[in-house]
């Protein structure tokens, strides 16, 4: 179903909007969304809550912004997409309940890409790093080697194979944590942060780089620009809830709903 | 900000550089274990694999001194034997007198320190040389063929790639009291001895825990690439007659010493 618009925000006060819903994008032929999240909760360890009964559809081929101040629960929810993270709530990728058994099975349908490359590319060379994902899914030898050529390819970064990956610039590295998980082949592609700490020109390949991909794509991030112009629906979250999710022409007029969350329009 | 202090690899295309990254492993550490059994005062010997190491080092390429000039890094941690030169019976050179204890110095001590020397400095150059001419990831892979537990070439291989990571938060952080360090113009100031090393250990413990919640982000970056609690890796190497042949050559040339040293 369509999104819903209006929640109650963490102060507990009832925000009401009147914006249009966004259009889902067309289901896939089984009917399914790419992925349903259903009023999920979490708290860390410490007791801090970080999500608050969180639902959110996302359809095939969207691709959505998910916005909000430091601290709102942007990270802690796309930890739980693939389940790296365990909340109480249900999940589901495609018609895969994200359960213990199905997490190898999850994790291939689910990329996610890690706001810090240094975080994401581990392995001494970028090869080795692309055929990270490939290789624990068990796949021969030969289709990895494809696979680490396919990603490089759309990420434009074929000559690299061999490189150490500490003598990369950010902007490499950015592309390259992409790959490492593009070489997956999976649905849906989650990104945390992509934009953050680029020059103008990286970030503008960035862009174009996920315009491209014809992939489901959930990204968060600071960047309103590039919001406008990539995201056609985005989520706005705070203190661990969604405050409101529609398409990102009619909240980014909202200037209200952008200052009340520590927001800006591009 | 990059470090690469650490990066021992010198780029070339040496005979060297291009045997296999296991041949090279397994032949530096036969080296190694062939020092080891050179028994003392075997001066030819020990002569022998010097002028091997150096022959190595110009079929690789490097200057004269190259190996030389690298390995008096090392050579501190061999005074560790010291304690050798006081330890063996023999016929003695000096005495000390300290306090209640007497120290003998004895020829055979003298002998055993002067081998003990040697031998670590020979082997410290081997490894120099071993890692000037592999590049890292190259010495992990032949690591993990030669079947060296998995756990243990995982950790090296982590470290490795985090060293840098490591280094780079540290001078981050270093960087950032110096630029907090002003002083009076007048001189003075700066704190006490006391302060200051509280300081510099709260900077290592921030360290600590950064590297450990990093480390809890790398291992979610796994998981999320499916990683269910054994690496694997692809094999990119395969071993060749030339190969083999430098392999086999190396390793005759060690037994020769042996029997060399023993006549």
């Amino acid at each position: 179903m369509s999104p819903i618009v209006h929640r109650e925000t963490h102060d507990g006060s009832l925000e009401v909007s009147s914006r249009e819903l966004a259009q889902p994008a067309a289901p896939s032929k089984d009917g399914r969304p790419a992925l349903q999240v259903r009023q999920l909760d979490f708290s860390y360890p410490d007791g801090h809550t970080a999500l608050r009964n969180v639902s959110l559809q996302v359809q095939r081929g969207e691709k959505i912004a998910l916005v909000g101040p430091n601290g709102a629960g942007k990270s802690t929810l796309m930890l739980h997409l693939n389940g790296i993270l365990r909340g109480e709530g249900e999940i589901f990728v495609g018609e895969l309940p994200v359960v213990e058994a199905n997490l190898p099975a999850v994790r291939a349908r689910v990329g996610l890409v890690f706001q810090n490359p240094d975080d994401q590319l581990f392995s001494p060379t970028v090869f080795e790093d692309v055929a990270f994902g490939p290789l624990h899914l068990g796949l021969p030898e030969e289709e990895v080697r494809q696979r680490v050529a396919n990603a490089l390819e759309q990420v434009n970064m074929r000559a690299y194979g061999e490189r150490l990956s500490h003598h990369l610039s950010l902007g490499e590295k950015k592309r390259i944590a992409i790959a490492t998980v593009l070489s997956m082949e999976p649905e849906i592609l989650v990104l945390d942060e992509p934009s953050s700490g680029l020059d103008p020109r990286a970030r503008r390949g960035l862009i174009e780089l996920l315009d491209q991909l014809p992939l489901t794509i959930l990204a968060a991030t600071h960047d309103m620009p590039m919001v406008r112009d990539l995201f056609h629906r985005m989520v706005i979250m705070d203190g661990g809830a969604i405050i409101a999710d529609g398409p990102t022409e009619a909240l980014l007029s909202d200037a209200a709903l952008l200052e009340a969350h520590g927001l800006e329009a591009p | 900000m990059h470090v690469d202090l650490f990066d021992r690899f010198r780029a070339g295309a040496s005979p060297i550089h291009r045997l296999d990254p296991r041949v090279k492993v397994v032949v530096a550490v036969l080296f190694i274990l062939s020092n080891v059994l050179l028994p003392d005062g075997a001066w030819l010997a020990f002569a022998l694999a010097f002028i091997g190491l150096l022959f190595l080092n110009a079929l690789a390429g490097f200057d004269l001194l190259f190996l030389i000039t690298r390995s008096f890094v090392a050579l501190p941690f061999a005074l560790a034997g010291v304690s050798a030169v006081f330890a063996l019976p023999g016929r003695p050179l000096w005495a000390w007198e300290i306090g209640p204890w007497q120290l003998v110095a004895s020829d055979a001590g003298l002998l055993r320190f002067a081998s003990l020397l040697t031998r670590s400095w020979l082997s410290v150059q081997m490894a120099i040389l071993l890692t000037a001419t592999t590049q890292f990831p190259d010495l992990i892979h032949a690591l993990r063929h030669l079947r060296v537990p998995q756990v243990l070439v995982a950790v090296v291989s982590f470290m490795y790639r985090y060293l840098f990571v490591l280094t780079d938060e540290a001078m981050r952080l270093l960087r950032a009291r110096e630029a907090r360090s002003a002083r009076p113009a007048a001189g003075g100031g700066g704190g006490s001895l006391a302060w200051r090393a509280w300081v510099a250990g709260n900077m290592a413990g921030q360290l600590f825990l950064r590297s450990y919640e990093r480390s809890e982000r790398v291992y979610a970056a796994m998981q999320a690439r499916a990683y269910r609690g054994h690496l694997l890796t692809l094999n990119p190497h395969e071993l060749g007659a030339y190969d083999w042949l430098l392999g086999a050559a190396a390793v005759g040339s060690l037994i020769l010493l042996q029997v060399i040293a023993r006549l």
